[in-house]
């Protein structure tokens, strides 16, 4: 078997404050191969942010390393896209600019500007280039959010429950796009959610994690085929045990008294 | 038909607006002079002309102007009903105006000298315009230099003191200090090191403005989002990059107050100073007036000053709408 993309050993982290120390992540070890889609899902608080913030470079360990293609990782990098909940455009440039402000970062903006318009059209915005961020609607924004970062031609892009805030049909919507995007430039995701449906939707493996202190739980197997159905024999079933495994599936009772 | 009806009350107000002020030139001329006033003829532009002749010229160049604006504004809707409501109080101006030059000019009945009419300013701006011009533009000369480094120097402290901790800690203390002393409380220092009273000035108008801009910008820079910072960060984004392409873009809006707000108080230390120790400009016209109690000229530097300074007011808000463009349409 050949390298793995991302290998995380051994992780600890722990948080002081005056008087108490939390540990948010207790001896994490996982490995994610080149073109998997991983998504660590939890109850709030199991420290799945962080542990994504780690992979990131923007927050360190006490303990413990984490590689990406063999190198130790030690701060933030274009190889490594991260795209937050909300709030990571800048308001101050269109949709364009704030695709390319990667390009602008890395110096690189001259050679690589003609790959802008690929970009706009592949998220589907093609008449939004020069329009503000505020003016546009909260898929949108992290649609550009997504292209800005592919922009840099990542490893790895890392996706911090970027559907968190938006609708149901909003939702769906950019979920299939982060499959169509993923089929198209077979990079690696690894995505943060709370919603096991969309776990289930979209990864190859899912990482279960549990708090007090944040540690892997069970990392399952999904193989199934894209498009899934959502009422699928096997997803329905899968999901079924998913819930099993956070107590929230219950028998369905029956009722108690009938009108 | 609505269209229609609309369009006759739109030609009834530009003609009201105009009628106005020609209403106010046609009195003039028409209502006999009671008081003993002399027009003097003096000598302008190659035209030689007394002061109350250029003064109804001024009206009828106001009702010229009306009614290019109401030809002009008739291509919008949006304009043509800020015409429209406009009518009623440009109309009474031209009433004002005659009225003025009623009690003013015609019978003398305000106080005099304190109190010139219409006609006595315009003596000012007839019999001197060219030294009035050359007063206009020294303070301007002032104001320009002054504002600027002013501005500079501001934004360049606020973006030092916001990004570095260490600049922070001992500037900030200090800039909450001397922000609050007005600007020509140091005036006499100001005379004494600057090698001349035009530097001496433009030292003092900078420091009006300089404490707030500085103010402002270093708040705008600390209150970036983090996670505007960790955005930068990801992208490729260096220190560098995160200080211009995402500290001060975000500080924008702030530094654009500081500097709305501030250039109020750069107009208010450029007339003082000029009142005090200046060879030239507005507030050394109206200081020299004074003396000689001509108080047709103080008010002649009044106009010229409300001209000028709503002229610049104006320039500086099409530049803050245009930098910041983005914001527009954004519900705070």
């Amino acid at each position: 078997m050949s390298e793995p993309l991302l290998k995380i050993e051994n992780v600890n982290r722990i948080y002081e404050d005056k008087e108490t120390t939390t540990q948010v992540l207790h001896d994490i070890n996982l490995e994610v191969r080149r073109g998997e889609f991983i998504s660590i899902i939890g109850s709030s608080g199991c420290g799945k942010t962080t542990l994504l913030r780690l992979i990131a470079g923007l927050d360190r360990p006490q303990s413990g390393t984490l590689f990406l293609e063999g190198e130790k990782i030690t701060g933030t990098s274009p190889k490594r896209g991260y795209v937050f909940q909300q709030g990571g455009l800048f308001e101050w440039l269109t949709v364009e600019q704030n695709i390319a402000a990667g390009l602008k970062a890395r110096h690189i903006y001259r050679e690589k500007k003609h790959r802008i318009p690929e970009f706009i059209e592949m998220i589907g915005l093609q008449g939004f280039e020069k329009v503000y961020p505020h003016q546009i609607s909260g898929g949108m924004a992290q649609r550009v959010a997504i292209a800005r970062t592919l922009i840099n031609d990542p490893e790895l892009i890392l996706l911090d429950e970027p559907m968190g805030a938006l609708d149901n049909f909003t939702r769906a919507d950019l979920q299939d796009k982060i499959l169509e995007i993923r089929k198209k430039h077979n990079t690696t995701m690894i995505l943060v959610t709370h919603d096991i449906d969309e776990a289930l939707y979209l990864s190859d493996r899912i990482v279960i994690m549990t708090p007090r202190p944040g540690c892997i739980r069970e990392v399952i197997d999904v193989d199934m085929y894209h498009p899934r159905n959502r009422n699928g024999h096997d997803y329905v079933h899968l999901r079924k045990k998913l819930l099993e495994k956070f107590h929230m599936a219950s028998e369905v009772k029956d009722p108690e008294y009938m009108i | 038909m609505k269209s229609e009806k609309k369009n006759g009350t739109y030609f009834l107000s530009v003609l009201m607006t105009i009628l106005g002020f020609l209403l106010a030139a046609f009195l003039n001329a028409a209502v006999p002079q009671k008081a003993d006033v002399v027009f003097k003829p003096h000598e302008i532009f190659g035209i030689t002309t007394d002061s109350n002749t250029a003064y109804r010229f001024v009206l009828v160049l106001l009702s010229l102007y009306y009614l290019i604006l109401g030809i002009v504004s008739a291509r919008s809707e949006e304009k043509k009903n800020k015409y429209i409501h406009a009518t009623k109080f440009r109309f009474v101006m031209g009433l004002l105006l005659f009225l003025w030059d009623l009690l003013g000019t015609k019978l003398q009945a305000l106080p005099q000298p304190f109190f010139p009419g219409p006609a006595g300013i315009m003596e000012a701006f007839v019999a001197e315009s060219d030294y009035i011009l050359e007063n206009t533009l020294y303070s301007l000369r002032l104001y320009i230099c002054g504002f600027f480094i002013g501005v500079v120097t501001g934004i360049l402290t606020g973006i030092l003191v916001g990004w570095f901790p260490k600049v922070r800690y001992w500037l900030s203390p200090i800039m909450n200090v001397l922000g609050v002393i007005p600007a020509v409380a140091w005036m006499p220092f100001a005379l004494t090191i600057m090698p001349n009273p035009f530097s001496a000035a433009v030292f003092l108008i900078a420091v009006s403005v300089w404490g707030l801009v500085a103010t402002l910008t270093a708040t705008g820079v600390q209150s970036t989002p983090k996670t505007q910072f960790e955005a930068g960060r990801v992208l490729g984004g260096n220190e560098r990059y995160l200080v211009f392409h995402v500290a001060i873009p975000h500080a924008l809006p702030q530094i654009f107050t500081g500097i709305t707000t501030s250039n109020g108080y750069a107009f208010t230390t450029l007339v003082m100073a000029e009142m005090m120790g200046q060879p030239g400009g507005l507030g050394y016209y109206i200081n020299a007036s004074k003396v000689w109690s001509a108080y047709y000229k103080v008010f002649a530097a009044i106009i010229v000053m409300a001209i000028l300074f709503s002229v610049i007011t104006h320039l500086i808000e099409l530049l803050q709408k245009r930098v910041l463009r983005w914001q527009e349409g954004v519900v705070k």
